[in-house]
């Protein structure tokens, strides 16, 4: 079924003819949209990509993704995926799912999917708040947060994405927002091409619930000051004019003048550093404090582990080649028979 | 001069002891040998649910109950003829269930001052010095001695010379049944190939109890079991559990798709994961998931594949899956829920079997979400029902609940197996022409109501499927209340038309003429076997009939039920297949109800039916 002749796929073709429900203002379509845009340069069969999702706003998105497509139950997508992509290794799966499916009803799959290291590609719409069911706190959402569920604000500590990732030995942590096009768009392809679980936290926007969640982040004029855009092999700086850096004193980061230090004396970035992957994914601030860390974008780390899936069907094939194909009469009838004449 | 071997027309030996005796494997080997034999046999191994309950007490006693007869059987037996009791805890839990003037053996080292307080003995009371045994045909052995003498040139501890007490205990009997050992000297073999000294350990003390039976022969009196006379054929001795896994490992096969099993372990279930796990050349993923909700839930990513998923499971467990099962109801694939009842509700009774996940079977679900439900009848019955499960899955694109209970899957028998190529091939829904299509409308039905089933790789089928509501033929997420209704009916009658596809119920004993029906479902079959033909054989007008297929019946289930005024359904339950034969066909049924663990006896059965019988 080759069909060497069709054009290239553009983002039309990933589009399908349901109309898209979620609230004008929604973050969500500028993920929709960055999707569709990242998918037809991947050179992956269209009929090859598969969009698992679990419940929430976030997870309507495979019904609008001209791809195979399953819109499963609340939390459960990681499990649903697994099973997929172990069985089906050559389909590229992707999970979408928020902060709610993710890290609350579905924390114990997510965090089981990234130890298996299983090759698919989680997004993680994360809006610090419950839409679909009208506006309660989430697992990310700050404390003392006053939503209908919590009239006198909210009491638990929010999960940090990325601490969480790490603590499960993800191989691959990154963040991007919703209003930063170029950003998330570079993002998913970075997701795509990792071999293994990719998790992918974007920042997305609740205009309705909880808007401006991430505000100070994403608005022009106060992005630079509070972000630090992550590159492999680059020192880490940030400020309107890249003014600032970081540098590690010892296991501390310390926020300096980049005027003061030459830039191989500032914190150089390195994807393949766990230990300080940990401390970036503790840059986790609230931007609004004096002094606070910038919070970091980009790949915090990436590493290169056999999956589970080909180790699965590794062995598959060894026995097969070890024990030759099975034989059912072989099977059946065991070792010790006896003859009713 | 040798004593001479009485021939006995059948025996029922139950093997007795604490949890860490090695009662199970030495009652699995005599029944391995039992089977090479070709006597008919039925096993019921009894165990509590703590691994190394705690020693010498009456709730940690294990058991395993063998009966092996020169006829063909369908119950492990009531009372038994021989009781080995390791210890005075399995003595006095198992005094009450030995026939008079049976046989005991016991281990005498079991009754010291410790075990006898343990079990409950009043002060001074020892079975072994008064005559309350008087009834009996006691053999006292002291197993922990003569083990320990018989390896006295080992080099290994006391502590794992002990752990050949069963192998001593297991040679005295082969002495007694007139066996060779070689199935246990393989076995052992094979077992303890790496550890040399533990091998020739376990041989010296099997060999030693063969020879203290030789050596004590003037007190004791040999047997032997002559051959059944079984229906001709190649047979085997077979477990549940494994006769289950060969059953979906022979449908994957013939549906030539792979297999996939999700599973958490769970007792009495997880037999069938670590039997499957092994079978990887024949193309089977099995999958240990972090839950039960992550074990259906990846077998229905795997089904969604292409794939035939399973996922295996007891009571609690299949609690959990319940929302899992109802997507894969709304989307309509093939999925295989294997569900091992045992004791409820909530933990329940771990080791114990029951049958009372049939309601939560028929509608533990949210919403109308009507499965097929196919329940198995005993250990070798397995095979074929985990085969009819996948092919109604597949057949009919739905998830399908197969129900089986602990006693069937620990249990064995010997099983007349079918050769592999008289098999029929299982068909699939699988689209295959795919050139044609011009747009893939997802729930287009056959005239079974079946929709196709296109997977991820085939290129221009794509499409999105969903726990939301669909609309009928395209798939659509739909809210419209008119189509939310058909689809409600037309899943419904999309379960009901499989009753065309599956046969017509047969008597197994009687007909429609008689006066009396047994109705039973599960395990229940071999105990309504015994009892039924009793009552016939004393010319009482009784009839059986035994369900495979529970949802949907088969189509002369209600014709047969209104034939007869007195119809008795025995079950491992508070009367759940009593409710639904009440709402369904409207029958009132007499329930005979048991709630303890253990199955029904043939003989309370036989007194039960007797009374209804005019």
């Amino acid at each position: 079924m080759s069909d060497t002749t069709t054009a290239p796929l553009t983002a039309k073709d990933f589009a399908t003819d349901q109309e898209v429900r979620w609230c004008p203002g929604c973050g969500d379509y500028s993920i929709l949209k960055q999707v569709q845009t990242v998918l037809p340069t991947l050179d992956i069969p269209k009929e090859n990509i598969v969009i698992i999702s679990g419940i929430g706003c976030s997870s309507r998105f495979p019904y609008y993704m001209n791809t195979y497509g399953m819109h499963s139950i609340h939390g459960r997508a990681p499990a649903v995926a697994s099973g997929l992509k172990m069985t089906r290794p050559e389909l590229s799966v992707w999970i979408v799912t928020g902060d709610g499916d993710a890290l609350s009803i579905g924390g114990n799959h997510i965090i089981h999917l990234l130890r298996r290291n299983i090759d698919v590609q989680v997004l993680l719409f994360n809006n610090q708040i419950y839409g679909l069911t009208k506006g309660q706190y989430s697992p990310t959402s700050e404390t003392n947060k006053v939503t209908k569920s919590t009239p006198f604000g909210s009491i638990d500590n929010p999960f940090n994405p990325a601490a969480l990732a790490l603590g499960a030995d993800t191989t691959f942590f990154a963040r991007s927002m919703d209003r930063d096009p170029k950003h998330l768009q570079a993002m998913l392809r970075r997701s795509e091409g990792h071999k293994g679980s990719a998790l992918l936290e974007v920042y997305q926007n609740c205009n309705i619930f909880n808007d401006g969640a991430f505000g100070m982040m994403t608005d022009k004029k106060t992005k630079a000051g509070v972000t630090l855009m992550l590159e492999h092999g680059k020192p880490l700086v940030f400020g309107a004019e890249l003014e600032k850096g970081i540098r590690l004193d010892g296991l501390n980061p310390q926020i300096v003048n980049r005027a003061d230090y030459s830039d191989e004396d500032l914190w150089i970035h390195d994807e393949q550093d766990l230990a300080k992957a940990q401390l970036l994914a503790r840059f986790f601030d609230d931007p609004r404090e004096e002094g606070a860390l910038p919070r970091p974008f980009g790949v915090l780390y990436a590493i290169e582990k056999p999956t589970y899936e080909k180790q699965l069907n590794d062995q598959i094939e060894l026995a097969k080649e070890q024990k030759g194909l099975g034989d059912l009469n072989e099977l059946i009838a065991g070792t010790e028979t006896w003859e009713v004449k | 001069m040798a004593q001479p071997i009485e021939i006995v027309e059948e025996v029922i030996i139950k093997f007795a002891g604490d949890s860490g005796d090695g009662i199970q494997l030495a009652g699995s080997q005599f029944t391995n040998n039992t089977a090479l034999t070709g006597s008919d046999l039925s096993t019921f191994p009894d165990f509590p649910a703590e691994i190394r309950a705690p020693l010498g007490t009456l709730a940690g006693v294990s058991g395993f109950q063998l009966r092996f007869s020169s006829n063909e059987i369908y119950t492990p037996g009531d009372a038994c003829d021989v009781l080995v009791a390791m210890n005075a805890a399995a003595l006095k839990s198992n005094l009450n269930h030995i026939k008079k003037s049976g046989i005991i053996i016991l281990n005498t080292d079991g009754f010291d001052a410790k075990n006898l307080r343990l079990a409950n003995y009043q002060d001074d009371e020892n079975p072994l010095d008064n005559d309350s045994l008087a009834a009996y045909n006691v053999h006292k052995i002291d197993v922990t001695k003569l083990t320990r003498e018989a390896l006295k040139e080992s080099s290994l501890g006391v502590k794992e010379k002990d752990r050949a007490k069963n192998m001593f205990v297991l040679g005295y009997l082969y002495w007694m049944y007139d066996r060779k050992m070689d199935t246990t000297q393989r076995f052992l073999t094979s077992k303890f190939g790496k550890k040399p000294e533990v091998l020739e350990a376990n041989m010296q003390a099997l060999q030693a109890g063969f020879n203290f039976g030789i050596t004590v022969e003037a007190s004791a009196s040999r047997y032997r079991v002559q051959k059944a006379q079984l229906p001709k054929g190649t047979y085997r001795n077979i477990q549940g559990n494994t006769a289950l896994s060969y059953g979906l490992i022979t449908a994957a096969q013939k549906a030539n798709i792979d297999l996939f099993l999700g599973s958490y372990p769970i007792t009495p279930a997880s037999d069938i994961l670590h039997e499957l796990s092994k079978h990887k050349n024949f193309g089977v993923t099995t999958f240990q998931a972090e839950d039960e909700i992550a074990a259906v839930s990846s077998a229905i990513g795997a089904s969604y594949g292409g794939k035939l998923g399973i996922t295996t499971t007891s009571g609690p467990g299949m609690a959990l899956k319940a929302e899992a099962m109802g997507l894969a109801a709304m989307l309509e694939i093939p999925l295989v829920v294997i569900d091992i009842q045992r004791g409820g509700p909530s933990t329940g009774l771990p080791t114990k079997t029951e049958q009372s996940d049939l309601l939560q079977a028929f509608y533990g679900r949210n919403g109308e979400c009507p499965l097929p439900i196919v329940a198995t009848s005993s250990p070798s019955d397995c095979f074929e029902t985990a085969i009819e499960a996948c092919r109604i899955a597949l057949r009919h694109m739905t998830p399908v609940i197969l129900l089986s209970d602990g006693y069937i899957a620990n249990g064995a028998e010997p099983w007349k197996f079918p050769n592999a190529d008289s098999i029929p091939a299982l068909e699939t829904k699988l689209v295959n022409n795919i050139e044609n299509i011009e747009e893939y409308l997802p729930y287009l039905r056959d005239k079974n109501l079946v929709r196709s089933w296109a997977i991820p790789g085939m290129k221009n089928l794509e499409h999105r499927v969903g726990g939301l509501e669909k609309e009928d033929i395209s798939g659509n997420v739909s809210y419209d209340p008119n189509n939310h209704e058909h689809m409600v009916k037309t899943r419904q009658a999309k379960i009901d038309k499989i009753a065309n596809f599956i046969p017509k119920v047969e008597f197994i004993h009687g007909d429609a003429s008689d006066d009396v029906l047994v109705l039973g479902w599960g395990s229940t079959y071999g105990v309504s076997y015994s009892a039924v033909e009793k009552l016939r054989a004393e010319n009482k007008k009784v009839a059986q009939i035994h369900l495979r297929h529970i949802q949907p019946f088969a189509s002369n289930v209600e014709e047969i039920l209104n034939s007869f005024e007195t119809v008795i359904l025995p079950e491992l339950n508070n009367g759940q297949l009593s409710k639904i034969i009440q709402g369904t066909f409207n029958k009132e049924v007499i329930p005979y109800n048991k709630i303890k663990g253990v199955p029904i006896t043939s003989n309370e059965l036989f007194e039960f039916i007797s009374t209804k019988c005019t």
